[in-house]
Order: structure tokens, then sequence, then C-alpha cells
């Protein structure tokens, strides 16, 4: 884990595909539903992430420099 | 003067009875009284009879001449149940309500969740039982004007409440004159637009909940089992929640959030009412079905209580205290739980076995047991009416998330009211075992019950009084424990001797529960001879050793009954 409480286990190879699928499953979900697909999203990674304390961490990292 | 209407209340399925007003003998006379309760509904009802079981009088005010209009609160829980039956109408109520455990959750025609309350052999209860509230109005009155303690005058408004210190007046309208009452105590039972809290100017705590919901009444015949139903989102109402509940007599309760922006009284409009009505039954494929409809109502989600219920000689009971979301069945069912404390609270301060002060726990453990509520209400609430964008966008999601995965699926259960626990109770006695058992009812907890017979119970057996229940083997209970009770018992406090596990009966005890299979001291974690516990008359434990003997109980007594020294 790094400094920000992020996994390193995805290489940067990795990082590029889930950038990219990210980036078209917003796009393939249309303005209107997007925010409730990344809600969705964040509720099946925290279900399998197993951890409310890092979700919860996740959170205070995602809302930060907005 | 108060005209209290005699035409008999419109419904089809349910007689009104119109009752003679109770008229006073001179125009401005003043009686005196020790308990005068304002309220005649679930918890004031309540609160006289259990004031009655422990030999306390009371009059009881109801400003109408019948009971209530419409179904009103019509699921009951287990915990209810125990309740009633200590007041006496449990059996009816079981014998004419419609018992079920199973709630389903809906959502775009797809079962999405089916909740099934736990139902323990040894409960004589189901977890829920269905009856409109009219009926039990009815069984309550019936069960009042048996009791020679209860005074119950139809017709009587109470009209001010004002206090002297030693004693509350009430200004009392009738059909034929006014009078007033100067009570001791006055037990504000008078809803939840309790004009006695308005009139005090107390403030209320809580959340308010936007939204309005309809509750319609409808007789229509369906061939769907009593279970919770629970459609979120339909396409004739996209959004917006639908609650389906089956009452008796071929009624069934259809309740739906309003769109944003759409007021009670458009909403009650016949046209309204029916269109949605058609297409909530079309919905579930029942669209063919005859209906009609008996009675409508809007009401909003609130989670407010009052921060004391105690002010001054005024106590606060049931809506009049709080006000609860009906997701969850907290109104009455809270209400009930309210009325069998406060009755014995009340009881021991009029019998004068404790102190004024003894009043304040009652405020602090229910007081206790509405924040716990509000807390819990809050979470269905926020996923039954979501209050933000932000929590509309997860209950979307999860909604949507849950046509495949299982994981979102519990979000879907509310939970539904249930005992309080008084676990940091004053009552509770601070030198006794509490901690050295495993398993049992801990402090403060409610009793649990066991099945001793094909329909015989413990909680048949126990309440209105404080209980000993003793695990002794020893053919006679000790000559210093039985001194200790008789010493109380001569000064009128009521406790009572029940012994568990002995094979004959003991000289002296209530009743001797041989407990051959063991199933009492499995279910109350008693592992060898001679533990003890005691229950207050709300039955909830306020003591438990693994070794009783004479001083340990005398201390348990004496703390509980200390709690009412000093001041209120």
């Amino acid at each position: 884990m790094n400094e920000n409480g992020v996994s390193a286990a995805l290489d940067v190879t990795a990082l590029e595909d889930v950038y990219d699928t990210l980036a078209a499953a917003i796009d393939s979900a249309g303005p209107q539903k997007a925010s409730l697909f990344l809600v969705k999203l964040a509720l099946l990674n925290a279900h399998a992430l197993g951890d409310a304390e890092r979700f919860r961490e996740h959170v205070a990292i995602a809302l930060r420099d907005a | 003067m108060h005209t209290p209407s005699s035409d008999p209340r419109p419904s089809i399925y349910y007689r009104y009875e119109v009752h003679a007003p109770w008229l006073p003998v001179h125009d401005g006379e003043v009686q005196e009284h020790d308990v005068l309760v304002v309220g005649a509904g679930p918890a004031g009802l309540c609160t006289a009879l259990e004031l009655a079981r422990l030999g306390v009088r009371s009059v009881v005010l109801n400003a109408e001449l019948q009971v209530s209009q419409g179904s009103r609160a019509i699921v009951f829980t287990r915990r209810s149940m125990e309740i009633l039956q200590q007041v006496g109408v449990a059996e009816r109520v079981t014998a004419s309500g419609l018992p079920w455990r199973h709630g389903n959750s809906y959502y775009r025609g797809q079962h999405v969740f089916r909740m099934e309350a736990p139902h323990d052999p040894h409960d004589r209860f189901f977890p829920m039982i269905n009856l409109q509230q009219q009926f039990l109005e009815e069984y309550l009155l019936d069960a009042c004007a048996a009791n020679p303690l209860i005074d119950l005058r139809w017709g009587n408004r109470c009209a001010a409440v004002r206090q002297d210190g030693e004693r509350a007046i009430a200004a009392i309208e009738t059909p034929a004159g006014d009078y007033a009452i100067h009570a001791r105590w006055l037990v504000a039972a008078d809803g939840g637009r309790s004009g006695i809290r308005s009139g005090l100017g107390l403030p209320l705590e809580g959340d308010s909940y936007e939204g309005f919901f309809v509750i319609a009444d409808i007789r229509v015949d369906l061939p769907l089992p009593t279970e919770r139903r629970a459609y979120f989102d339909p396409p004739w109402n996209p959004g917006n929640t639908v609650l389906m509940h089956r009452e008796p007599l071929g009624i069934w309760r259809i309740d739906y959030q309003l769109p944003p922006g759409e007021s009670p009284q458009q909403a009650l409009q016949p046209e309204s009412l029916k269109a949605r009505i058609d297409a909530q039954l079309a919905m579930i494929g029942h669209g063919d079905a005859r209906w009609e409809l008996d009675w409508s109502s809007v009401y909003s989600a609130r989670a407010l209580t009052l921060s004391d219920y105690v002010h001054g000689r005024v106590l606060f009971v049931g809506d009049a205290a709080h006000l609860l979301p009906i997701f969850g069945v907290r109104g009455a069912n809270t209400g009930f739980q309210d009325a069998q404390s406060l009755a014995w609270h009340l009881a021991f301060v009029v019998r004068g076995l404790a102190g004024p002060a003894l009043l304040s726990n009652y405020s602090r453990e229910r007081v206790g047991a509405a924040r716990e509520i509000i807390a819990e209400a809050g979470k269905s609430t926020r996923f039954m009416t979501p209050p933000s964008d932000g929590f509309q966008l997860l209950r979307d999601a999860v909604l949507s998330l849950s046509l495949s995965q299982d994981f979102v699926r519990p979000l879907y259960h509310w939970r539904t009211s249930r005992p309080h626990e008084y676990s940091s109770s004053r009552l509770n006695c601070p030198g006794d075992d509490d901690r050295l058992f495993d398993a049992g009812p801990a402090d403060g907890a409610p009793p649990r019950n066991v099945r001793l017979g094909s329909d015989d119970f413990l909680l048949d057996h126990v309440g209105g009084a404080l209980d000993l229940l003793w695990f002794g083997d020893a053919p006679t209970v000790p000559a210093d424990v039985w001194r200790v009770i008789g010493a109380y018992r001569e000064r009128g406090v009521p406790i009572r001797l029940t012994t568990v596990g002995m094979t004959r009966t003991v000289d002296g005890a209530e009743r001797s529960l041989p407990d051959a299979a063991g199933a009492m001291r499995e279910r109350y974690g008693v592992p060898a001879s001679g533990a003890a516990y005691l229950l207050r008359p709300d039955q909830h434990v306020c003591a438990r050793w693994m070794t009783l003997d004479a001083a340990r109980l005398r201390a348990a007594v004496d703390h509980l009954l200390a709690a009412g020294e000093g001041s209120a």
C-alpha cells in the first residue's frame, strides 16, 4: 500500500485498462445515469474491499483537491 | 361546553357504538383525584389498566363518544402483545387478529428481498399481528369498564391544564356543563396533536422528513397471505414507495408516498385515490378486483420526542410524548411500552412506596428509548424517503443493484420496533452478579419468555409486581429471605416469589415451576442452584445473582425504591 492508502496491486498497464474501461462505461451510462452508475460501482467495490474504514479513507481522498 | 358528534362514524366493517356522555352533577364543580388520564387511545387506556392492577384508581377522559376513526395503528409486535396480555386483552386480539412474520420487497416486478422475523418455540406470540385500532380500543375499553378502579368518562374534553406545584388543575368541558379536576398527577395521553403539550409550550426534538404518505383502507378480495409487501419505485408512482398490509375482515391497507409538490388535500380527492389504488392493484396483477374504500388519511414521516416526559405534575405518554415514523411500526408499539413503564413508576409514587423522583426514571428510560428509535427509524426513513440528492442516489443505486446482487438486499429490511433495554437504568442493582452471567436477559433487559407447557408460558405468570425468580433446589426457601419478602409486603411493596426447578410446591411461594426439561435455566443462563432474578413490575430485569441471600435481595429492592429519593 502506498502513502495514500491506495493498493499498489495495479501495475500501469492494468491501471490504463481500468482508466479506459471506466471512461467508456461513464459514456455508455450517459449524462443522466452517470452518477447512478458510479454509485453502484462504488458500492460493488466497497463490498469487494470488505473494509468500511478503508472505504472512508478512499472517500476522504476522493473529496480532496476537487 | 363540548359537543362531540353522536353520529356513528362511517365504516364498512366496524360498527361504531356511540356511548352516553358522562356529565357532572353541578356545573362548575371541582373534584379531587389521585390520577387523571387525559386521552383514551391505546397509551392512555393501557396506563389506566396497569395502574389499576397495581391498586391505583384513575379517571380517564375520552373527548369523543366512540372509538377512533379508521384503522390507524394496525400492526402490533410481540412485545406489545406481551404487554396487552398483562392488561388482559391479548386473547381477544389473538382471536381476531392476523399473525405474520414475513416481509417482502419488490422492485421492477422482481421480488428482491424476503424478511423472516424469528419465531422461537418459547414465544407465545407471533412477531407481528394485524388488527384495526378500533377493535383494540374496544377491547381495552371493555377491560376498563369492567375494572372498578377505572372511571371512564365519555364526551369529556380537557380544555386547559395549569399547575400549582402540588397538583394539576384540568378544566373539563362536557355536553352539559364544565367542571374541574384537581389531580395529584395528570397523565397526558392526548395523542400526536397533544393540546396539553402545546398548551405547556413544550418543544419537540428530532427530525421531520419531507414528503407525505396516503393511507387508504379498502375492502378487496386478494388471494395473498398476511405478509408485509413493499413496492419500491413502481411504474405508476416513480421514485416513491408503496406498502400493503392485510387486515382482518377482508380489508387491505395501501400506503403510498405522494410525488413532491402534491398537497394532502389533492391526494385525498376521490378520483386521485381511485386512480392510484387501481394502478397499484393492476401492477400486482389484480386490476380486475372490485374494491370499496373504507377510510383514508395522510401522514408525514416525523421522528420527534420531548426531551423530558415529566413536567411538574404532568406526565406524558405515547404519541403525546413523541411522534415516531410509521416505518417499523413504532407508534402504538412504543406507546404500550411507555404506558407499562409509566404505570408502575406512578403507582409506586401514588402508593407512597417511593418518592416522586422515581418518575424521573420513567422519563429517562423512555426518552432514551425514543431517542434510540429515532436514530434507528432515521435509517429506514432515509431509505424510504431520501432526504437529499446523495441519499436519493444511494437508494436508487441499491434498488438497481438488488436485481442481481444479494449483498445489498438486507438494506430493504427496516428495523422493526423492539423492546428497549434499560442497560444504564438507575434501577439496575449495582452490587449484583449481572456480569457473571454468560446468557439470559441482563440487568435492564426485557424478559425472555419460556414455554412451560402446551399453553403455559413464563410471562403468563409474572408482571404487575416485583417478581423474584429463585432457581433453588433446597426444599424450602431460606428463612431469612422469607423474612425480607414478608417485611416488604408489610410495607405494601408488591413482591412475589416464584421458585424454579423445585420438585414440590414451596410453602408461601406464589408458584413453583418444576422446569423439568431445564428450559428456564437455559434461557436465563443459570448454571447452578441458588441463582435468582428480580423483575420489575414491567417485567424488565433489575437484578440477578448467581447466589441469592437475604442481604442481597434487600440491597436490590432498597436500591430500586431509593431512586425515588431526592428531587424529581
